[in-house]
């Protein structure tokens, strides 16, 4: 089979091609250098098969960047039948470079000049075949978004592969053929991004319309989201009494046990996530394809440098309060290495709205209606603070190695079949990837929280139980007892399982439970397993996803136990000073 | 970071594009970082002999956005200070 490559340099659309020719909805973005791993789809060229490979934007062939030795490998190994050069056809002058080093590699090469559409708006003339006239290389005017010239762009392949032609062109001829083909007036700007900018970008403006933005965006993601979960959460709970409880009835306790609260509690752990991971994506692609990323990145730059990062680790921060998970899948659009791990290391300790239950409750029951929202107040502060700090301790480990110099792209509005198409993919990929590491994480709790058989299940007779008895040396000095170090235990699946986790130990539920927990310790010790929660380890599906992103046990065992030996000292650090001070 | 390569600039103009007013068009005449760093704003359109000009700065100290051809830009101060210009 024929293999052809798709190069060009980030933000050009590359991936937007590759989805529009093979329908294999490849990720899309309007940021630079969005495409991840290597997207590959196969596609009927003329009468034979051939393997299209959509390659990461690179600036440079002889380029320092992790995606630009993607790249020179890439061809130096997989020696592709054919390139497809896609570049932006509103510049291309500082494209002729990369066009030049790319056809001295010997491969016939087509130039798929995309954009040509926002091209004509500015008012720049491109005489196409005159172009590949000159240069002796198929030229292809297009725009991958809505479609033109796609087909062109496949008659234009097709003679590529046959003709297997390599065009020996220098610099010079290029740049020379360039000149005399393509014209640009001399002010040609987007008229209308230039208008928008003026507002979005205020100096005084500028950041109140950010947070705004940010706060409208995760509005929407939690509040279509949050039903949306919890109709998952019915749906599974309502398939599980009504129909595989009495299915599995006749089944020996035990089993059913495992099949119930193992098996079936992991798949729905799943596929909770789901609807968030939809919408997230879908809200973040409105921000990602607008260009309004790497407008936050400008605005939020000062703030975020002093601490290793930069603006796109503040959104995902800021991402990370609803939900971890899709905060961390988001970080793809950080094209550093160094800076992406830093963000990932930090999202964890968002507040989460899963750690937000088990807080009201406590806060509820253990502080008056004035304190409440104050004390609520102080735990985000302690979650900003503490990724702010591991931020700065880990800097020199993650050092972003990339430059912060970035092309803003005039504002355009996705389609929303490029949206949907987003949100469906990542969630496919989420589900491949993380679903047998979630089961697996789920089915240990359920053993640890069930065995040995004599014990009533979640009781502190269970294995679970055994290892909270163990560890209460460690936690006693925090304040927090053998019961709520269970339900630490039980909350490594997710962190809402902490309440259903007392109730159990407990043997309350409702007003008794909040009864139980007022009777068994006092507001100090309370706050500091509220601290101790926020800060411990990420929950199980926060972990899958971070193995599944990094690919790196060391960076997945780093990212479980920076947080538990930073939640253990600062819950010890309160519980000692605030019993100290006996302010109990 | 690079004061090892001296570039002179003409006589009597040390212009960098970090001091210069918004919407004043100016030629580069040097650009004076690392080779990954020069090497990639000339992939972004900003190399020697082509005109630039800042559009904006964000608040606090924080980048410039700047406007070469049809290509804008953002970046940090202490990479614009990097980059030499002459009034055209």
């Amino acid at each position: 089979m024929k293999t052809i490559a798709l190069i060009g340099m980030p933000n050009t659309g590359k991936s937007t091609l590759l989805n529009r020719l093979t329908g294999a909805h490849a990720k899309v973005g309007n940021w630079p250098g969005l495409t991840v791993s290597l997207l590959s789809a196969r596609l009927m060229v003329g009468d034979q098969m051939a393997q299209l490979i959509d390659l990461p934007g690179i600036y440079d062939l002889n380029g320092y960047s992790e995606d630009e030795k993607v790249v020179t490998t890439y061809l130096e190994t997989q020696h592709p039948d054919l390139i497809v050069f896609m570049m932006n056809a509103t510049q291309t002058d500082r494209q002729l470079n990369l066009l030049s080093q790319i056809s001295a590699k010997g491969i016939p090469v087509v130039i798929a000049m995309n954009m040509s559409d926002e091209a004509k708006t500015l008012g720049i003339t491109i005489h196409a075949e005159a172009l590949q006239a000159q240069l002796g290389i198929p030229v292809c005017l297009m725009s991958a978004k809505y479609g033109q010239g796609a087909e062109k762009l496949q008659q234009r392949m097709r003679e590529g592969l046959k003709r297997g032609q390599v065009s020996n062109l220098n610099p010079q001829q290029i740049e020379l053929a360039f000149q005399d083909n393509v014209q640009v007036p001399a002010q040609a700007s987007h008229k209308l991004t230039e208008r928008i900018d003026k507002i979005m970008l205020h100096p005084w403006l500028g950041l109140p319309i950010f947070f705004g933005v940010m706060l409208l965006l995760f509005e929407g993601v939690f509040a279509i989201g949050k039903p949306l979960q919890d109709a998952m959460n019915w749906l599974f709970a309502t398939l599980r009494s009504e129909a595989l409880e009495p299915l599995l009835s006749g089944l020996p306790s035990l089993l059913q046990g495992l099949l119930l609260d193992g098996f079936y509690n992991g798949i729905s752990t799943v596929a909770s996530f789901v609807p968030l991971i939809i919408l997230f994506f879908l809200f973040l692609g409105v921000v990602e394809d607008t260009g309004y990323l790497s407008r936050a990145a400008f605005l939020m730059d000062a703030l975020m440098a002093k601490f290793g990062m930069d603006g796109r680790s503040f959104v995902m921060l800021l991402m990370g309060f609803g939900c971890n998970v899709p905060a961390l899948l988001g970080t793809r659009v950080i094209r550093s290495k160094g800076l992406r791990y830093l963000t990932m290391l930090t999202i964890p300790f968002s507040l989460c709205s899963a750690r937000l239950q088990v807080f009201v409750l406590f806060i509820a029951a253990m502080f008056t209606t004035e304190q409440a929202p104050w004390v609520l107040f102080s735990l985000y502060l302690m979650s900003i603070l503490m990724a702010m700090l591991t931020s700065m301790l880990f800097k020199k480990q993650y050092v972003n190695v990339d430059a912060f110099v970035l092309e803003i792209p005039p504002y355009r509005f996705p389609t929303f079949k490029q949206m949907v198409l987003k949100g469906w993919q990542e969630v496919r990929h989420f589900l491949k990837r993380t679903t047998r590491f979630i089961m697996l994480g789920v089915l240990l709790i359920w053993l640890l929280t069930h065995f040995p058989q004599s014990a009533t299940p979640g009781s502190m007779d269970t294995w679970a139980g055994q290892l909270s008895h163990w560890m209460s040396p460690l936690l006693a000095p925090l304040g927090i007892n053998e019961q709520l170090t269970l339900a630490l235990v039980f909350g490594f699946v997710a962190k809402e399982v902490v309440i259903g986790a007392l109730a159990v130990i407990y043997g309350q539920d409702g007003q008794g439970l909040i009864d139980a927990i007022v009777q068994n310790m006092d507001w100090i010790s309370a706050y500091s397993f509220m601290l101790f929660a926020l800060i411990y380890t990420p929950c199980v599906s926060t972990i899958a996803t971070i193995r599944q992103e990094t690919k790196s046990w060391p960076f997945t065992v780093l990212s479980v136990a920076w947080p538990l030996c930073l939640a253990w000292l600062v819950s010890f650090a309160f519980y000692q000073t605030a019993t100290w001070l006996r302010l109990g | 970071m690079n004061t090892s390569l001296k570039v002179s600039a003409p006589q009597g103009e040390k212009l960098t594009l970090d001091q210069i007013p918004c919407f004043l068009p100016a030629k580069v005449i040097a650009v004076q970082a690392e080779a990954d760093l020069t090497q990639r704003m000339a992939a972004l359109g900003l190399r020697e002999q082509c005109v630039v000009q800042v559009l904006r700065h964000a608040s606090f100290g924080g980048p410039v956005q700047v406007r070469v051809g049809t290509t804008e830009i953002i970046m940090r101060l202490k990479d614009a200070r990097q980059i030499h210009l002459a009034s055209l």
